[in-house]
């Protein structure tokens, strides 16, 4: 073994390795990643620290009672009127009327396509599904318009512009988020499971009811708690079908229309000033902890389903 | 008593052909071995009794394989078959549910919805698979907490559950610690006063602890099938002594 002579330097000595002295190509990737990590948490953080920032003064000025339990949404008036337990129980009718048509046949829909779909249908099913999820809400909120507006019209009464017709059509734009991911968890449940089911003598049905479905139930319920967050979030289809009147409504009275938070905000901020677009923001800072709270409330699921 | 006779079987995988007439005679109330190495066609013969080979696409099967004298792809109910033809996989697969569920989901298949008739067969399934007093405080638990031996048992429980004539095991210890391995093996040999039973195995020590008559494969063939004592101390195959005395495989 030769020693190096003393004072030379390195033989393939380089600028880029100098600089990367004690610090390898794997911590240089760790930094990468953790960069991009903290860009979305900053994201995050900022639209929650300036949401909060802006709107919570003025929950504080009109009062968290009153602007949450309020029912009456009249901005203009002197003194003005900032309830929006209106736009919370619209959204809640909303998106539990897209639950209800969404739900069902997003599962079966997944069901079938992972289970009991032949080639030849999911050539077609599956590419029409994922053009179903990029459609703009736009375009959706332009065929309810012309098209469940007056089916509602027509058939159930009422002009048209109603919870049940945003419903309808917020079910339909949730079948993308629920179809794909419960599709996704039901495939990825092993096919043993399936096997030992079948070896019991279990139809292909009930093996796939009773013993595959139950055992994705965690994915299918994250993919029900992102079509919820969905629906909550929409606004532009659901303002274009819903309605929009800022009026306390019963859940019978799902033949009128009805605002949402969403709508609430998009409609009056363009000439809010004031007090008034303080209050449209605060409406958002609601929206915002509804999310949260369905965040939490996925987490919970999925905690549970992996016990 | 026969239980399956196979018939001059031949089974294709597309344009493979992974079993070559086979003929056997599969005696009720005994336990037989299949042996051989990896891909060698045991583990396809044996799903093709209870036709499990009927979900994996392409697979398709000459010859005749008679149950009690009737033939099993001849037009039969074949959920009706595999209840009467039960099966223990490689890897434990408990569904996930309760240990209860798990016992039960054989019986409701089957129609049986009162509560005290499932508790009875929940009990009994439990009780002949030799896990009842483990699980019995544990009923309500997570089948996915039990140790893999005890998920292997409680499938053994499972598969009893429907009242099957025969037991398929497919190499079922093969994931297992050997404690568990040995309370599978002492399991089976008390099962096969009410059963007959099919093992796949890639121990032959464990065929010639627990099995009455092994057959031996090799590329798609059966090369022997006898006695187990006589295939392992008296071969006839040149094959079959080289196999056995760890030649090759």
């Amino acid at each position: 073994m030769g020693q190096r002579p003393l004072g030379k330097a390195e033989p393939n000595w380089s600028f880029e390795r100098w600089l990367l002295r004690g610090f390898n190509r794997e911590f240089a990737a760790k930094i990468l990643f953790a960069t991009s990590a903290c860009a979305a948490i900053l994201a995050v953080g900022l639209i929650c620290v300036f949401l909060f920032i802006q709107g919570l003064p003025a929950i504080g000025n009109i009062g968290i009672f009153n602007f949450l339990t309020g029912t009456e949404w009249r901005p203009t008036w002197t003194p003005p009127l900032f309830g929006i337990l209106p736009m919370i129980v619209g959204s809640l009718y909303i998106t539990a009327g897209a639950i209800f048509f969404g739900v069902p046949v997003g599962i079966f829909t997944a069901v079938f396509m992972a289970k009991f779909c032949p080639r030849f249908v999911y050539v077609v099913l599956k590419p029409a599904v994922n053009l179903l999820a990029g459609i703009p809400s736009v375009v959706y909120g332009y065929f309810g318009m012309v098209v469940l507006v007056p089916f509602v019209r027509n058939h159930f009464g009422g002009n048209g512009n109603s919870i049940l017709t945003a419903s309808l059509l917020l079910g339909m734009m949730i079948l993308p988020t629920i179809i794909t991911i419960s599709e996704s968890a039901i495939r990825a449940i092993p096919q043993e499971m399936y096997g030992g089911a079948v070896a019991l003598g279990a139809s292909h049905e009930r093996a796939t009811f009773f013993v595959v479905l139950p055992a994705a139930k965690s994915g299918v319920m994250a993919s029900i708690v992102l079509g919820i967050g969905r629906a909550v979030g929409e606004t532009m289809a659901v303002r274009m079908v819903a309605g929009n009147q800022a009026v306390m409504r019963m859940p019978h009275e799902f033949l009128l229309g009805a605002r949402t938070l969403t709508s609430n905000v998009v409609i009056e901020l363009g000439y809010a000033y004031g007090d008034h677009r303080a209050a449209l923001i605060a409406t958002g800072v609601v929206l915002f902890v509804f999310i949260l709270l369905i965040n939490a409330l996925f987490g919970m699921l999925k905690k549970r389903g992996d016990n | 008593m026969n239980k399956f006779s196979i018939k001059n079987m031949n089974l294709w995988y597309r344009d493979f052909q992974a079993l070559h007439g086979i003929n056997i005679e599969i005696p009720a109330h005994q336990i037989t071995a299949f042996i051989g190495p990896s891909g060698c066609g045991k583990s396809t013969l044996i799903k093709s009794l209870n036709r499990m080979n009927d979900l994996v696409e392409g697979c398709r099967i000459e010859g005749e394989i008679l149950l009690d004298g009737q033939d099993i792809y001849g037009g039969i109910d074949v959920n009706a078959l595999r209840k009467r033809v039960g099966m223990v996989f490689q890897k434990p697969n408990p569904f996930p549910m309760s240990v209860y569920d798990n016992i039960a989901y054989g019986p409701r298949t089957h129609g049986i919805k009162s509560k005290f008739k499932l508790n009875e067969i929940v009990e009994k399934s439990l009780y002949d698979a030799a896990i009842w007093d483990e699980l019995k405080d544990r009923l309500k638990k997570s089948a996915l907490s039990l140790s893999g031996g005890q998920q292997q048992r409680l499938c053994i429980a499972r598969a009893l559950s429907v009242q099957p004539d025969v037991l398929l095991m497919d190499e079922p210890t093969s994931a297992l610690d050997p404690i568990s391995t040995a309370k599978i093996e002492e399991l089976t040999i008390k099962l096969k006063k009410d059963y007959t039973i099919v093992i796949v195995t890639h121990n032959m020590q464990q065929a010639v602890r627990i099995s009455d008559n092994t057959g031996f494969f090799l590329l798609g063939e059966m090369i022997e099938y006898s006695d187990t004592e006589k295939l392992f101390s008296i071969p006839k195959d040149k094959r079959t002594e080289d196999y056995i005395t760890g030649r090759f495989g």
